[in-house]
């Protein structure tokens, strides 16, 4: 009678494993995905090169003048002089620890509301902390109580794109949950306004509404009483952003099913009672990837505010670069920019990816 | 409000479309001058804004169907270099994209004198593409007449060899007659007229060329980063779409014997545009707004020339701001409007 003994398994045919195998397989499986395998290649082999040498090799970091800096590689002493300019723009230097300060306060309360645990009056405390900051953020950039007043054209770089955009998205939150009910709302001028609201904005650039922020705007003042230019940026940018917040919110409200509105009837709810407690809460946690993929848009938007004048960091680029001793440096200024909206906008719609996979699950029928 | 427009000096009606402009503009394609009227720029810069979002339009979409497909090629290589195309450019404000193309453009291209040159007819240098202009004569409209017709006739001749496919099964190859319909056909009309139609080659006279036709800095950078940023979402949309389609389809497809092109073609590209083609439609609609950020480089569009230098001029705030907008809504309705359209015509009809 044979014994049974277990062979030792078998390594994977040759012709599966390895380099030679994983390059077969993926990039010259047939004739034609040779030759566009080639063709990459050889492009990556064009641009790659040139790039490295122009932002790595031939560069110059060290704080030398335009001149010394050459032209066959990027000036990054330029940057690097100007960085105050590119991050804070004209904000006074003794007082640059305020943006700091407001930064800061921002991590940590992000890391307070995320510490809590469930059970100890969580969503109290953050509502609480989403109202106390901005009027903390609001006093210590601005100034007031003690603290010396920095008006808002001294204000610039990046520090007023963050700026712009959190309060774009921030304003136009409320008004866009509102807009969003009133689409959905029975009583038909209501909804009728808001739907002409909604589309309107929609269909207009927003660069449109920024000329009419800063020059149909003041019209509507007494002569004399002039209007903060910042403010009526972000008054033009809330109304614009305020509408696709209520789409956004309006996709959530239709994701909420039938049973929750006839649940919440059914135990005796009024209207308010139903759709701030039963109905809102789920309707944003469903909406909240794409509230972020609309703050990321916003956020790349923001950039227009150049047009009419402020001195975001995009604008930046221009401005260091008339200074006569930095002539001719604007493709080193942009690409920086570049770089820093870049990996801010990168990271945002990577963890808006996370938040939809995260949210994804709810219901699925 | 009326009272503080007077305040400040300002009229008020819509007078001033009817007072002398008093500008030049770099680019327009109907005839203008300083002496024309406000009205006139104003449809200047409509025009401009049209042609610079429609050729946008058109590359934005030939670059995005080829990106949004490689995306999900086999090859590991091209898939990658798609992804990191659409996550390099999606990720940087469009605004931004414009300067610095713009300014690239201006930095790299060398003065007219140096001037690359292609065929001694095409000239490459920072004031732009200057190309040769095609000059019609009398009876070029009826070369035009004979290709529209023999178009139309291909098409007749295709759908009545494709029901005879359908019905008989009996295969016809119409590439030859199709050549010959419209190629053949317009050029033996164009020769039997005495070749209506001429070109008007640039020359270099003094610091610039003359004549001939040109695009400006402005447009070629405004129309490349609006398709490079707008391909993006386009092939984002295509790859949801080709996603959207089950797997069971491309199955069923290999399992009926079809090539992997036939499956493309036939059974999954169908489908998947039905997903796609609403975002795409979109997207049109954004580029057509984004095309407003011209006001940035000085290329001639609407926001540009009149919502910038009119208003700048007569500053009546209200009724440029006003009418500018009028423009961009009735665009925007339009599109919802073909987008309604193509969205009945594509549903499901499900039996």
């Amino acid at each position: 009678m044979a014994i049974f003994t277990a062979q030792p398994a078998k390594n994977a045919p040759q012709s599966e494993v390895g380099v030679v195998s994983w390059l077969k397989k993926n990039l010259f499986y047939s004739l034609g995905s040779s030759a566009f395998t080639l063709i990459a290649i050889y492009v990556i082999y064009l641009i790659v090169p040139l790039l490295a040498n122009w932002m790595f090799f031939d560069a110059t970091f060290a704080p030398v003048t335009n001149e010394q800096c050459g032209r066959e590689g990027a000036c990054w002493s330029y940057v690097i002089e100007k960085s105050n300019l590119f991050v804070y723009g004209f904000y006074p230097p003794e007082a640059v620890w305020r943006p700091q300060l407001v930064l800061v306060l921002a991590l940590v309360f992000v890391f307070v509301a995320k510490s809590l645990k469930p059970y100890t009056h969580k969503a109290k405390i953050i509502a609480g902390l989403i109202v106390i900051y901005p009027v903390i953020a609001f006093l210590l950039l601005y100034g007031g109580l003690g603290l010396e007043v920095i008006e808002t054209h001294q204000w610039g770089g990046l520090m007023l794109t963050i700026v712009v955009a959190t309060v774009g998205i921030v304003a136009s939150f409320p008004i866009g949950i509102l807009l969003a009910l009133g689409r959905q709302s029975k009583m038909r001028v209501i909804r009728l306004l808001s739907v002409v609201y909604i589309e309107f904005i929609r269909g207009l650039p927003l660069i449109t509404i920024l000329f009419m922020a800063s020059v149909v705007l003041p019209l509507f003042f007494r002569e004399g009483m002039d209007m903060d230019k910042l403010l009526r940026a972000l008054i033009g940018i809330t109304l614009f952003q305020s509408a696709y917040i209520a789409e956004v919110i309006r996709g959530g409200l239709q994701a909420i099913p039938k049973g929750q509105h006839e649940a919440a009837d059914a135990i005796g709810l009024n209207f308010v009672q139903k759709t701030g407690l039963i109905i809102l809460p789920q309707a944003l946690k469903i909406s909240i990837p794409n509230i972020v993929g609309s703050f990321i848009a916003l956020f790349k938007d923001t950039t227009l505010v150049l047009i009419i004048g402020l001195f975001d960091i995009l604008s930046m680029v221009h401005l260091t670069t008339s200074d006569e001793l930095w002539l001719g440096r604007s493709t080193e200024g942009y690409v920086f920019v570049m770089i820093v909206l870049w990996v801010i906008l990168y990271s945002m719609s990577r963890y808006s990816k996370k938040l939809e996979l995260k949210y994804n699950t709810e219901h699925k029928v | 409000m009326l009272s503080n427009i007077e305040s400040r000096g300002i009229q008020t009606g819509f007078g001033f479309l009817e007072a002398e402009s008093g500008f030049d503009i770099a680019e327009y394609l109907i005839d203008y001058s300083s002496t024309s009227t406000n009205l006139r720029v104003f449809y200047v810069g409509l025009i401009n804004t049209l042609v610079v979002s429609a050729v946008g339009i058109v590359f934005a979409s030939i670059i995005g169907l080829i990106v949004g497909i490689a995306r999900l090629s086999n090859n590991w290589l091209i898939a990658k270099l798609a992804g990191g195309y659409i996550e390099l450019f999606r990720n940087i404000p469009i605004l931004l994209q414009i300067l610095f193309w713009y300014n690239l453009a201006l930095m790299v291209l060398p003065h007219p004198k140096q001037s690359f040159e292609l065929f001694d007819s095409v000239f490459v240098n920072l004031r732009g593409i200057y190309m040769p202009k095609p000059i019609t004569e009398n009876g070029f409209v009826w070369v035009l007449v004979v290709l529209i017709l023999g178009i139309v006739l291909k098409i007749l001749l295709k759908r009545y060899y494709n029901n005879k496919k359908d019905n008989t099964g009996i295969k016809t190859n119409t590439l030859s007659y199709s050549l010959l319909l419209v190629v053949g056909l317009p050029v033996s009309v164009y020769f039997l007229l005495g070749s209506p139609l001429s070109f008007d080659y640039p020359t270099l006279k003094g610091f610039n060329f003359k004549g001939g036709m040109s695009l400006s800095p402005e447009f070629l950078s405004l129309a490349f980063a609006l398709s490079i940023y707008t391909a993006t979402y386009i092939a984002e949309a295509i790859r949801a779409g080709i996603e959207s389609v089950s797997k069971g389809q491309k199955e069923a497809a290999l399992a009926m014997g079809l090539t992997q092109k036939q499956s493309l073609k036939l059974v999954i590209l169908p489908q998947a545009l039905r997903v796609s083609i609403p975002p795409i439609i979109n997207q049109y609609l954004n580029l057509t707004k984004n095309s407003s950020l011209a006001a940035a480089i000085g290329y001639s569009e609407l926001v540009s020339v009149f919502a910038g230098t009119v208003l700048n001029q007569v500053g009546q705030a209200v009724e440029i701001i006003l009418m500018t907008m009028a423009v961009y809504l009735t665009i925007s309705l339009v599109i919802s409007l073909i987008l309604n359209i193509v969205n009945r015509q594509m549903s499901v009809k499900g039996r």
